[in-house]
């Protein structure tokens, strides 16, 4: 066995001076979270590092309702499930259908579209919330989640379809061409050529358009408000509304939202590296 | 429109079906739906808010309002400072994880965690750690020196920095990854030609890494600038704007008019940021659109 050189002893020393405490940096919230949860109100609350009698009791209290902030729990959670999913299937349709068109058939005036798509993209969302509440009393939406999920759509779909632009630039002409001589019409193109190819795109977009529905926070409180309307994120937020809070359920209650979108982020990392950070900045 | 337009001047136009191929009638079938979310709910609400900010004293009522005043000096130090510690550790950090080891793989798999969460549990969570009475910290700080933690989130400019942090916290994987992504695709020939030249680790990032990543770090700071002024989370559910309403910023201001049914008013405060977005959002949309 070769003993490590002195020069690479220095070299991993280093690396871990910066490794440990990034590791720290990144885990404490998520580590304090998650201490909470299985924390006993007591312990929670006494700033121990590991609680004395770890529990699931919380999580049990959170699945039986057992509390006032969260006797609407599994309704607010099928709430951010039916708009996070609503709003990735939208999104996916429109924005596909609008980089084919773009892309593919080179419709007049699709560059100028595509542009003004991007402006919107830039706008910061939060800029954008106080008209859109607006927007949405005017159409009578509010307290509707029609109001959130195409909110929604229309916050992802530009990025989106920009993304799959970008994507579908690159298949050859050469495709479309030769399924067109074939006698293809143009929604068998879209159907049997187009959709197929750009999958690994798409599952990227489904994926991205789903995270930021079930993440979003500032629209979903201002467009919802009814108790078995809101998404689970606002219920989290009404919880500081007592001064009291009951903050281990609070903790509780986060971390089996915050669940899914991790595990969807890690089980389509690779599409999502790929086909967004590719995207994201372009130098 | 130049595809089918030019050249068409000359020659009287046909009704505007025969001039379109059948493709060309599926594009606009479907562009629609785009168009139409676009028109719904871009342009109607843009123009909307664009005519409730109309009146003169919507702007001289802000300009008297301190809170407005504090807001905009609060959102300036928070892009100052919050961008640029952010992005110059994630330059640093991009290093550090293109490095070949397995436990640098498996710690940059954690490192993603806090922008795959959702931002609410973390920042609630970082909320409490800084409790002055239960917070965990605060506890350690009178376990170790028997004396009292600060109360972190009463004092303005100390609330406004854990703000910064949490946004720092959240966003930096993000741009740690990209600048990483930049980094891999630096040749790895130019630094072993450095290597044999007997470079030093500064000459090395001053005259291969840096040339190379320049405009890519340029692009991200820009872009990480619209999105840091577009914060409202790390402010809102940290310090919900308090105490007495001096950590607002731009992002989290609109909502607080709302709250307080001056419309106008919050419409403004957006107004009066737009010629400092703008240019912003003209020049990241010449980057990307080709």
């Amino acid at each position: 066995m070769k003993l490590p050189t002195l020069r690479e002893v220095g070299t991993e020393a280093k690396l871990l001076l910066i490794g440990i405490p990034v590791f720290i940096w990144t885990m404490v919230p998520i580590y304090h979270m998650f201490l909470f949860a299985i924390s006993p109100k007591e312990d929670a609350f006494s700033g121990k590092l590991w609680p004395d009698h770890p529990t699931l009791n919380n999580f049990s209290i959170v699945f039986h309702q057992q509390h006032y902030f969260l006797r609407d729990f599994w309704i607010q959670f099928w709430n951010s499930v039916v708009i996070a999913l609503s709003a990735g299937a939208l999104t996916l349709l429109i924005a596909t259908a609008a980089a084919f068109s773009i892309s593919r058939l080179r419709v007049p005036g699709g560059r100028w579209v595509m542009n003004l798509a991007l402006f919107t993209y830039f706008i910061p969302a939060a800029f954008l919330a106080v008209p859109m509440y607006r927007t949405m009393g005017n159409y009578g939406l509010l307290n509707n989640h029609w109001s959130l999920i195409l909110a929604m759509v229309t916050i992802a779909s530009p990025y989106a379809i920009w993304v799959l632009k970008q994507a579908s630039d690159k298949l050859p002409v050469e495709l479309d061409e030769a399924a067109t001589m074939d006698g293809a019409t143009t929604l068998q193109l879209f159907r049997l050529v187009y959709v197929p190819l750009m999958m690994p795109s798409l599952v990227a977009i489904g994926t991205y358009a789903i995270l930021l529905a079930w993440n979003e926070y500032l629209y979903a409180f201002l467009l919802l408000s009814k108790d078995t309307e809101i998404t689970l994120p606002v219920a989290l937020g009404n919880f500081l509304a007592a001064d009291d809070s009951p903050w281990e359920l609070l903790m509780t209650t986060g971390f089996i939202y915050a669940l899914p979108p991790a595990a969807i982020y890690y089980a389509f990392k690779r599409y999502m590296v790929g086909g967004l950070t590719a995207g994201a900045v372009k130098s | 429109m130049a595809i089918t337009l030019s050249g068409d001047h000359a020659i009287p136009s046909p009704p505007l079906s025969a001039r379109l191929t059948t493709p060309q009638v599926w594009g606009i079938v479907l562009l629609a739906p785009y168009l139409l979310v676009f028109l719904a709910f871009v342009v109607y609400p843009v123009g909307y808010g664009l005519w409730l900010a109309r009146h003169p004293a919507s702007y001289v009522a802000l300009w008297h309002d301190p809170i407005f005043a504090r807001a905009a000096v609060n959102t300036l130090i928070f892009l100052l400072i919050g961008i640029n510690v952010k992005m110059l550790i994630a330059l640093f950090l991009s290093g550090f994880f293109a490095q070949q080891r397995t436990w640098i793989k498996w710690l940059s798999v954690l490192f993603i965690l806090p922008w795959a969460v959702p931002s609410i549990p973390t920042i609630l969570s970082v909320r409490f750690m800084l409790n002055p009475e239960w917070g965990v910290i605060n506890q350690l700080i009178f376990k170790f020196t028997a004396e009292d933690g600060p109360n972190w989130l009463n004092d303005p400019s100390v609330a406004l920095g854990m703000a910064i942090g949490v946004h720092i916290w959240k966003s930096l994987p993000f741009w740690t990854l990209i600048l990483m992504t930049g980094r891999l695709a630096i040749s790895h020939d130019l630094y072993e030609a450095a290597e044999v030249d007997g470079a030093s680790w500064s000459q090395k990032f001053r005259y291969i890494t840096w040339p190379s990543m320049q405009t890519l770090y340029i692009t991200c700071t820009l872009l990480s600038m619209i999105w840091t002024l577009g914060d409202f989370n790390s402010v809102y559910l940290l310090t919900g704007g308090g105490p007495a309403d001096l950590t607002h910023v731009l992002a989290t201001l609109g909502i607080r008019y709302l709250r307080l049914d001056q419309l106008s008013l919050a419409m403004a405060s957006i107004v009066c940021a737009l010629p400092f977005v703008l240019p912003l959002v003209y020049f990241m949309m010449k980057r990307l659109s080709r």
